[in-house]
């Protein structure tokens, strides 16, 4: 058994959702291989090589890669995976977008987002916005299947010492060009990666609010979310949404502000260690799953967190 | 230019759904069901390149039960010119994925728009298979579809923040949420839908097999997780946070 794992990286340094993607390829089991396609990517090579428990890792460094582009990167793991038992790549917004190409064209049927590895044909995946996990069984040639992070405590960055092979495949499908990206600028943690996060929903009433909530995780140290609630209210950009629609968290403390708790929110956050639900409404689903419940007006109750942590 | 809309039949997204008693699967029996929201944002880009000018003709087509009319129905009371209907039961992406291929053979469409996902298998696979078979760019988790000079310039929801890509027509898009606000079907364009065609084929017709790949052993309840305390005010809140949880 071999399992491939294509790295998430930005061509400088590997993003830490690459090592939960390995955790979940060392519950599979066999030999693991790790892929770096991009474009002056040695770097992120290099810290791939690293990961403890990596055999070999596999660099495809090209122009037709530097964005990631679903056309191009697809044809490279496609062609680059046929051997492998399992091919796995984290379930963030690139391994979405590629992945499933991947799997037409090897004509497998990909299993998206797992949660959990029971063998190395069986798996588990939240299915109904997180209300079912399904237990799923995969006998074909090769399994493609994108990974939950949240799911996987990640393997440690460093000890390992894999060696490091180029490939000379370069890819360019030729149906799709890059033309710009608009990424938020922030100091504040990413909030895939955080250990806190706060989110704000609907009760926040427009988006100058979150200010309040941009102070509080300041002090904290903690990326800032929101509900699918306030991001279709306008308040917030999407991704910034937390839930089944949107990023999934699992940080050490989640301090949930003026959400009411919907189904699809609590699929995004419920792994959560410590949730901490700040509501005016007593009856809000949100305290049903909160270590902490504080019932106050959230206009009153965040300047006084600020000042107290 | 023509334009092909996949919708999909799936429970309402209002409805909490309950595990089967038999973990065989969710339990869908008088539960209500509707188009996937994801479709619908799909179906109301269409029919604004059509408002537009951009689009002279929308196809809208569904792999699902005898049931998923309905659906189509909804679409062609939307705008939609006519429909097709691909009868089969729990058919999977890939599966999906080919008949669509089959179906833009025949019906050549510049424009191919699905929903980025649906919210019963949460898989998110359909869209992006089909550009792969039929060798198409894809522009995934749209928020911004721009038509003009033979290409498609799409604004993509990514980690992080917005990518805007180049496809070359003919392309997929699959929409994200803040792509547009669906509007509601009016009573007069419902009963005109009634008469506008639609075609019922079968996988066979396209020589496809729709035999699952990836079976489904059970399929129960996520773990529950249990209220805990409520606290007093922010300073007792702070306290726990600090001394007993040992989190800040």
């Amino acid at each position: 058994m071999s399992v491939l794992v294509y790295a998430e990286h930005d061509n400088a340094s590997l993003k830490g959702v690459t090592l939960n993607t390995v955790a979940a390829a060392q519950k599979i089991g066999g030999d693991i291989v790790v892929l770096v396609a991009g474009s002056g990517c040695g770097a992120a090579a290099e810290a791939a090589a690293k990961i403890a428990g990596v055999s070999k890792v596999l660099v495809a460094d090209d122009a037709a890669y530097a964005h990631q582009l679903a056309e191009n990167v697809a044809e490279l793991v496609a062609e680059v995976g046929k051997g492998y038992s399992h091919i796995l790549a984290p379930a963030t917004s690139i391994g979405k977008n590629f992945l499933p190409r991947v799997a037409a064209l090897l004509d497998v049927q990909m299993i998206s987002e797992i949660s959990g590895v029971v063998n190395a044909t069986t798996f588990q995946r939240p299915i109904y916005a997180g209300n079912a996990i399904a237990t799923v069984e995969s006998t074909q040639a090769t399994n493609v299947m994108t990974v939950r992070g949240t799911a996987f405590d990640p393997v440690a960055a460093e000890g390992g010492s894999a060696a490091v092979e180029a490939l000379t495949v370069a890819k360019d499908a030729g149906v799709s060009s890059f033309v710009g990206e608009e990424l938020a600028k922030s100091d504040r943690p990413e909030l895939t990666a955080a250990k806190i996060v706060v989110s704000g929903g609907r009760g926040m009433q427009n988006g100058d609010n979150f200010e309040m909530l941009y102070k509080v995780a300041d002090k904290l140290g903690a990326a800032v979310g929101a509900s699918r609630a306030a991001v279709d209210a306008g308040f917030v950009p999407n991704d910034m949404q937390v839930g089944q629609t949107g990023k999934i968290v699992a940080p050490q403390l989640y301090i949930a502000v003026g959400i009411s708790g919907a189904i699809q929110h609590l699929a995004g956050m419920k792994d959560s260690k410590v949730i901490v639900a700040i509501n005016k409404d007593e009856e809000a689903p949100i305290f049903q799953v909160a270590d902490y419940g504080l019932v106050a007006d959230l206009f009153e109750a965040v300047p006084e967190l600020e000042k107290l942590v | 230019m023509k334009v092909l809309v996949a919708v999909k039949r799936v429970v309402d997204y209002n409805v909490k759904v309950r595990v089967a008693a038999d973990n065989s699967g969710v339990d869908l029996t008088n539960v209500k069901m509707a188009m996937n929201p994801f479709c619908e944002i799909a179906v109301e880009e269409a029919v604004r390149l059509k408002e537009k000018g951009v689009a002279t003709e929308i196809v809208a087509v569904a792999v699902g039960p005898k049931e998923a009319q309905e659906q189509i129905r909804t679409a062609l009371a939307l705008g939609a010119d006519r429909g097709i209907l691909v009868e089969a039961a729990d058919v999977q992406p890939l599966a999906v994925a080919k008949l669509l291929k089959a179906i833009v053979d025949q019906e050549k469409p510049e424009l191919v728009i699905l929903g980025k996902q649906a919210i019963d298998g949460d898989n998110n696979q359909t869209g992006q298979m089909l550009a792969a078979l039929a060798g198409m760019g894809q522009g995934t988790f749209a928020s911004e579809v721009n038509v003009a000079d033979g290409s498609v310039k799409v604004t993509r929801e990514i980690d992080g923040g917005l990518q805007t890509v180049d496809l070359k027509l003919p392309a997929v898009v699959t929409t994200d949420l803040r792509l547009n606000e669906p509007r509601y079907a009016s009573l007069p364009n419902i009963m005109k839908a009634k008469k506008k065609p639609l075609d019922i084929k079968s996988p066979g017709d396209f020589g496809v097999d729709v035999s699952p790949l990836v079976k489904t052993l059970k399929v129960e309840p996520p773990a529950e997780r249990q209220a805990g305390v409520k606290v007093a005010d922010v300073a007792e809140l702070v306290d726990k946070l600090k001394n007993e949880a040992k989190v800040i």
